[in-house]
């Protein structure tokens, strides 16, 4: 429908142009910042870079500098946790996958009054702060933490298990906080599946399990692939939790953007690892398109 | 499917104790006396007095609140009018451009979208003196921007899920185009707008990265202070602080469920 079209030219153009502006200033020209910074060398001055474009002699210069690229590339700590990040990322969304599905299935498959429960219980946790959440695992995990304590309690082990500043906290820490986001695309999902095929299936003698793998999971594919983006995408960038359960040892690209900007001081490196970490990005925000196209 | 039939349940039942039990803890042990966070050592609230006597934490929330309130004011007001033009204003040529521009702050790197707007505060103060240094003015810039991306979301559900007869029938009786908005499609859409604002206003409470990067000296939010006081270890008033903002989250949905199981539903879709 297009009603608004019969607001006064001056008007519609107004609605239309006042957030656009709001967008192309502080969202889209500030990657053409990045991408102009990604190119320049870094130097002692405010801002601490040298300009790329420059006037000398009656002359305009321009210089790109491709050193920063270069930088990255050879410099193994980049590639390393360039790579981390994908095996953390990927390993969580898998992990994530394994406990969201069975979930989403079980409250798709509730009574309405039931499922209205599970499913606010599921949204609730994003609603109290992220960071205290993430906060409240380091009692868990930690040396002294309820975890080791409960298990020397029972007997089972004598000295404590090293988990925090570990990768494994890192796991933990990211399945817990997008696990939501894989769960409610896939529930999404799941409560529309036609039950007749599910009895169709079984009326001509599929096992349980063969209906699952041959209806089920592949109907649900769009939900799969819209949660597991949810999961992946946010991981890969993630800050936080690296930096609070994780160790020094623990490779993401979101902290080596942040130490090379806070601790290194050196924006240009930053800029280039920000834009390598958009490269990154390209496939699964496609993805996480094509499957919000299908759902 | 019988037999199996423990798996489902089981695994619902894991998953819920994986998400709750961090919080449940967090609250506990915000009543130990201990200052060990995990060894009970009887009841006490003296962490919640300390909190309250603390002017850091109390400064950092109170700017919090400022900026979130502020900023979850704009994006509510931005993001409507985007989710507006998106479902209402027909084609037009920059609509791709548009559209493009508020779907991809929500899945943009928190280090990125920070990183990238300070280095812009920074280029523009350089070419013409604005900002003026960094503070709570380019925080509230920088999580309009997330949070109207958010709203347009949540509103522009709402606005496709509409009904639009009613709207025609109101342009075809002779009402302006600004009327039918206000009369009509506003009070549709209100609890999109509601709940659009409130996670507009809960994202920028818990917002820590993009925070770090665009804040200057004198301008430390909740997130950061917390975040300083954490990295040096568990620290009770921490928890005290949590139970709090959990408290306070409970009871807006306590409320919103009462007043929804007390209102029929209005049949307007």
């Amino acid at each position: 429908m297009n009603w608004f079209a019969k607001l006064g030219l001056n008007g519609r153009w107004l609605v239309i142009a006042i957030p656009s502006l709001w967008l192309l200033i502080f969202f889209l020209a500030p990657f053409l910042v990045v991408l102009k910074i990604a190119f320049s060398e870094a130097a002692i001055a405010r801002p601490p870079y040298t300009p790329l474009i420059t006037w000398e002699e009656g002359r305009l210069l321009l210089t790109l500098n491709f050193g920063n690229f270069q930088y990255l590339w050879e410099d193994s700590l980049y590639l390393l946790s360039y790579l981390s990040s994908i095996k953390i990322a990927f390993f969580s969304t898998v992990f994530a996958l394994l406990i969201g599905y069975p979930m989403a299935y079980y409250i798709a498959r509730s009574d309405e009054k039931i499922r209205n429960i599970l499913l606010m219980l599921v949204i609730l946790p994003f609603w109290t702060s992220f960071l205290l959440r993430v906060y409240a695992w380091i009692g868990f995990l930690k040396g002294n933490g309820l975890i080791n304590n409960f298990l020397i309690w029972l007997g089972i082990i004598d000295t404590p298990i090293i988990m925090m500043q570990t990768d494994f906290a890192v796991y933990v820490g990211i399945v817990y906080t997008y696990l939501p986001f894989m769960i409610l695309p896939l529930y999404a999902n799941l409560v529309k599946l036609d039950e007749a095929l599910l009895e169709a299936s079984a009326d001509l003698g599929a096992k349980p399990m063969t209906t699952f793998f041959t209806v089920t999971l592949p109907l649900s594919m769009p939900g799969i692939i819209a949660g597991s983006m949810l999961v992946f995408i946010p991981a890969i960038g993630e800050y936080v939790i690296p930096a609070l359960l994780g160790g020094p040892d623990t490779l993401m690209i979101g902290k080596v953007l942040w130490s090379e900007f806070f601790s290194n001081r050196d924006w240009p490196v930053a800029s280039a690892v920000a834009m390598a970490m958009l490269i990154l990005l390209v496939v699964p925000v496609m993805l996480l398109r094509k499957a919000e196209v299908r759902t | 499917m019988n037999r199996k039939s423990w798996f489902l349940p089981g695994v619902t039942i894991f998953g819920f104790v994986f998400l709750y039990a961090p919080i449940i803890s967090l609250v506990v042990f915000s009543f130990n006396k201990s200052k060990l966070v995990t060894v009970w050592g009887g009841f006490s609230t003296k962490w919640y007095g300390e909190l309250l006597n603390d002017p850091q934490i109390l400064g950092a929330a109170w700017i919090s609140l400022k900026i979130a309130f502020i900023s979850a004011t704009i994006a509510l007001i931005f993001g409507t009018m985007v989710a507006l033009v998106l479902t209402r204003f027909g084609k037009f040529r920059s609509k791709n451009l548009l559209n493009g521009m508020i779907t991809a702050p929500l899945v943009m790197p928190e280090v990125i979208t920070g990183l990238s707007l300070l280095l812009l505060f920074v280029s523009m103060e350089a070419a013409f003196g604005w900002p003026a240094g960094r503070g709570m003015l380019t925080i509230i810039i920088a999580h309009t921007t997330f949070g109207m991306a958010y709203v347009a979301v949540v509103v522009q559900a709402r606005l496709s899920d509409m009904d639009d007869s009613l709207e025609e029938a109101a342009l075809d009786l002779g009402a302006k185009p600004v009327r039918v908005f206000f009369d009509i499609t506003l009070p549709v859409i209100a609890p999109a707008l509601v709940s659009g604002w409130l996670l507009a206003v809960t994202l920028s409470l818990d917002d820590l990265v993009i925070a770090s990067f665009v804040s200057g000296p004198g301008a430390s939010t909740l997130p950061m202070v917390i975040f300083s006081k954490v990295r040096l270890g568990v620290s009770p008033d921490i928890n005290a602080l949590a139970t709090i903002m959990i408290g306070i989250v409970g009871l807006g949905v306590a409320i919103a469920a009462f007043s929804l199981l007390r209102k029929p539903k209005t049949k307007l879709k």
